[in-house]
């Protein structure tokens, strides 16, 4: 491992200047969340390190993880491929193929023991002896797992990975099974939406390689920084829905005028992601935006939660259903009722989950 | 042994077995095995479908309004032509007509997303069976800045400086020891034809094409809140448009606007300068690799797509042209009804599937899929092991669609074959202008070289229908229509208790047609059959070859251990094996049983 260059080396001998290089960190920094004070800290960590081998394998799946990974504007995915990482397998953008890719793997494995990281799209099947799903003649199970048993750690890309996602939707034909019920000795990180949003994809990486340690993650596996937070919380339509103040009808007025879509469907208040704070594509948008309600695509087993268009609870009994004039006379009181109809939602969805849960093991 | 097969293919197994799988660079997972002869040329070829996640039977029972979002998951590269294609379909069975902003705004998306997918299939799933970026290392960068500007005069990037730094950057890449997704490349095989300097421009190129591409994608943010996998509705499309009231920033304003024009210009400045330019240049020094034609000279089709006017699918209102040519006839352009029983028909005697009876071709609205997966008596290895495939029996996860019998080409090529031969006046005017400019004959386009071209070709079409209908749009507007969505038949008691529905498209890999039958406010069955399903079929009842299976046919291999020249031909159809190999019931479930008259 001697000849492999440091992140620091390979941007200096790019031409790239201590001072762009500071200014990249700083941004790096921004991305993240973090204040300046990091910044030193992200440049030691940048200076020291070699660039990390990642073996990235593909299931299951519809590709749109990757799809969103080349999105991904800071940093763009150029710089992750060229500068920061090492793709030594991805068979989506790799050269080779066949016995040549399949040696590839390997001879990363061997190499890298225990030092690489292991980016999971999609998921194994396990139907049909595994053969749902061929990779080299054999079934990707056996695949995953052999990528797995030297793996530092997993990433389990969106909601294959890590939930099953759509092929896992009842009734599940070929028994799609996420990552973290197969492999169970290796820390995972749980990085869901369908597909994650391209800079939390980056973020999550970035962070690995500057702190080098696992981000601090939930209950249930995935990153705190991105989804600790519902999209209802930060939802710039949220005035609205404290106002009590909703589309009716695709393309009302209300429609017209950017008012909450809770109505129509949104999954915003139940659903925990970055999408209402970091936005998609480079800040351009996201789905409550651009008119449509959140479908939920990062929460577990979002396909099964009832039509996009239905109402995530009837909110009615707490009152926000009332008109502006109503909500105006008593503010606070609504703040109160808002809270609770939170608590209520999360409950449910904690029920939901539960007996979800309970169905997997049956 | 050799077999002649119905659509004119001597299979000859005699030779040496070449086995690639994982083929890479493509959608999903996929196997090829080819037999050569003493002289290294293919004289057998089988393609196999790897996967299988059965998204139709998912779908029954659900709520019809849904359906987009579902199949939409079928496919996160040409992310949402399912989608569309879904609406299509519900849309169709409901009698739902959309609003002509709808109309534009869903082709502006479509026309973005063909755009978007056929840059980076160009550039990061296809080039590197043309280009060599470790030989770009050897480039002078003033030559580069040189061939840069003969090929493309307008193109701003373009000084030695420029080259210089992507040439120091991939340099020291490489010589970091971690060679990434170059790792095991076949970099010295003889099939690479580049000088380096067309290697190095090329090289830069994919960077280049890897920047702007999330800079493309950003129409359908702005229209569907995200990509991949934007937002769509049935009834029209889930934006609403208000450019001057209060609460104007809540929808499509004039800064939104703004942004999609600009997007558009970037799309046609991109095409124009640096795509097109970097197809002829690269297949000016392949001009001589005239292999891979398989079906594209005797059997194409395409459904058509991008209608003028909202709710006309009549092949005179579309400006992607729909029809099917057989037996080699540019002089005939039959018309094509997926209603018609008697039309697509997909068989499964060589797909892990059964009908129970061999020989059957049924209709997707009379589809039947059960699952069959066993490995033919000559296969060798085991059922969890496969070394070699049998593929006297069955051996894919892939049906094969017919159309009126015959094995047809979908996608890019198919679609200007199909047009050249009906007079289409933008695709003859660009295909003619194309081999001018490359001194070919007619007949070179039936090729992996054309097939790639095509392309190309239609990118740049596409980008001035883009602008087309953002100005239809803009029009619309001023004069006072922002209707974007008709929600008259939105709540289910309005619909029949019984109906049925058929969506086209075309997707950027060819033809794509969704079959639905809604009963009671519910799916009660769905069926899909994509453009990959047709390049990609197994053998059929009669033994006719697939698209794929066909262009790899009689093509010489430099070094038959390195399947170069496999992945160039394969990856010219732009592979998508999500798409094709979704389709699955329970055991033994007959999925449908509709008859259409």
């Amino acid at each position: 491992m001697s000849q492999i260059e440091t992140f620091y080396d390979v941007m200096r001998r790019q031409g790239i200047t201590r001072r762009s290089f500071m200014k990249y960190c700083a941004l790096t920094a921004a991305a993240l969340g973090l204040s300046p004070a990091f910044v030193p800290r992200i440049a030691h960590a940048m200076e020291t390190k070699p660039r990390t081998p990642v073996i990235w394998v593909h299931g299951l799946e519809c590709t749109c993880c990757s799809e969103s990974f080349i999105r991904s504007a800071h940093p763009l995915a150029k710089d992750v491929v060229l500068s920061m990482i090492s793709l030594d397998y991805d068979d989506t953008l790799m050269a080779a193929a066949g016995h040549a890719a399949e040696a590839a793997m390997r001879d990363t494995i061997e190499r890298y023991k225990g030092n690489y990281i292991l980016a999971v799209e999609g998921n194994p099947p396990l139907n049909e002896d595994g053969m749902f799903c061929i990779s080299g003649g054999k079934p990707f199970v056996e695949k995953l797992r052999y990528a797995a048993r030297d793996a530092k750690a997993i990433i389990s890309w969106g909601a294959c990975a890590s939930y099953g996602c759509v092929q896992a939707a009842k009734p599940n034909p070929t028994r799609a099974t996420p990552v973290h019920q197969v492999i169970t000795d290796k820390p995972i990180i749980k990085v869901p939406g369908c597909p994650p949003i391209a800079e939390v994809m980056t973020g999550v990486i970035t962070y690995m390689l500057t702190f080098d340690r696992l981000p601090t993650l939930d209950r249930q596996g995935r990153p705190a920084m991105f989804y600790s937070q519902r999209i209802h919380d930060k939802c710039y339509r949220r005035p609205h829905f404290d106002a009590g103040q909703f589309v009716e009808a695709w393309d009302d007025e209300n429609a017209r005028k950017g008012y909450c879509l809770y109505k129509m469907g949104c999954k915003g208040p139940t659903t925990y992601n970055a999408c209402s704070t970091v936005r998609w594509n480079d800040g351009v948008s996201f789905p409550i935006q651009s008119g449509h309600g959140c479908i939920g695509c990062s929460e577990d087993g979002f396909w099964d939660q009832g039509s996009f268009y239905d109402r995530v609870t009837d909110l009615t009994q707490f009152g926000v259903e009332a008109n502006a004039d109503k909500v105006g006379l008593a503010a606070a009181g609504v703040v109160g009722a808002g809270v609770a109809a939170h608590a209520a939602i999360s409950a449910l969805k904690a029920a939901q989950k539960k007996t979800q849960s309970s169905k997997e093991e049956a | 042994m050799v077999v002649q097969t119905p659509n004119g293919f001597e299979l000859d197994t005699s030779g040496r077995r070449i086995v690639v799988d994982p083929v890479t660079r493509i959608e999903g997972h996929m196997r090829c095995e080819v037999n050569v002869d003493d002289a290294g040329v293919i004289r057998n070829a089988v393609s196999t479908g790897t996967m299988w996640r059965g998204l139709e039977v998912i779908l029954k029972g659900r709520d019809p309004r849904d359906a987009w979002a579902f199949t939409e998951r079928i496919c996160g590269v040409c992310t949402g032509t399912h989608a569309l294609t879904s609406v299509r379909a519900v849309e169709d069975a409901l009698g739902i007509t959309i609003p002509d902003n709808a109309n534009s705004i869903r082709n502006m998306m479509q026309l973005n997303l063909q755009i978007h997918d056929h840059i980076v299939h160009f550039y990061h799933l296809h080039a590197l069976d043309w280009v060599n970026p470790i030989n770009a290392l050897r480039a002078d960068p003033k030559a580069t800045s040189e061939l840069q500007q003969a090929v493309s005069p307008s193109h701003p990037m373009s000084s030695p400086g420029y080259f210089r730094d992507v040439q120091n950057r991939l340099k020291q890449f490489v010589e970091s020891g971690q060679l990434g997704l170059f790792k095991n490349g076949y970099w010295d095989n003889p099939a690479y034809l580049l000088p380096p300097e067309a290697d190095l421009m090329a090289t830069t190129h994919y960077l280049e094409a890897l920047d702007l591409q999330k800079e493309v994608v950003k129409v359908h943010t702005i229209f569907g809140g995200k990509n991949p996998h934007p937002n769509w509705l049935v009834g029209g499309v889930p934006c609403p448009i208000n450019v001057d009231g209060v609460g104007a920033v809540g929808a499509i304003n004039m800064e939104r606007l703004n942004l999609v024009s600009s997007i558009i210009d970037r799309c046609i400045e991109f095409n124009r300068n640096v795509y097109l330019p970097d197809v002829k240049a690269i297949g000016g020094f392949y001009r001589n690799w005239l292999h891979g034609g398989g079906l594209s000279s005797q059997a194409c089709l395409a459904y058509g797509d991008i209608p003028e006017n909202a709710n006309d699918f009549s092949p005179e209102n579309l400006h992607m042209p729909r029809g099917a040519i057989i037996d080699g006839d540019l002089s005939t352009v039959h018309d094509v009804d997926l209603r018609d029983p008697e039309q697509i028909q997909e068989f499964v005697d060589h797909s892990w599937y059964t009908y129970g009876a061999p020989g059957r071709g049924l209709h997707p609205w009379d589809g039947v899929t059960e699952p069959q997966y066993e490995l033919g008596p000559n296969a060798k290895g085991s059922r969890t092991n496969i070394e070699e495939i049998d593929e006297a029996a069955k051996y894919s996860w892939i049906k094969a669609p017919r159309w009126k019998g015959h094995a047809m080409e979908v996608g890019p090529l198919a679609r200007y074959v199909v047009g050249y031969a009906k007079g289409h006046e933008d695709i003859k005017h660009q295909l003619d202008g194309f081999l001018r400019d490359m001194d070919l004959p007619l007949d070179a386009v039936f090729s992996t070289l054309g097939r790639t071209a095509a392309r190309a070709l239609e990118s740049e079409y596409c980008g001035r229908l883009q602008k087309h209908f953002f100005d239809k749009l803009m029009t619309n507007i001023i004069n006072g229509d922002s209707s974007t969505a008709n929600i008259e038949k939105w709540d289910p008691s309005s619909w029949p208790d019984q109906t049925i529905g058929v969506g086209a498209s075309e997707a950027p890999r060819g033809a794509l047609g969704h079959w639905i039958r809604i009963k009671d406010g519910r799916i009660e069955n769905y069926q899909c059959v994509v453009p990959t399903t047709w390049n990609g079929s197994p053998r059929d009842s009669a033994g006719n070859i697939g698209a794929f299976e066909a262009a790899l046919m009689n093509t010489p291999m430099a070094r038959p251990d390195e399947p170069v020249e496999i992945l160039r031909t394969l990856h010219s159809f732009d592979p998508c094996l999500a798409c094709s190999t979704h389709v699955m019931s329970p055991e033994g479930e007959e999925l449908t049983q509709v008859k259409v008259r």
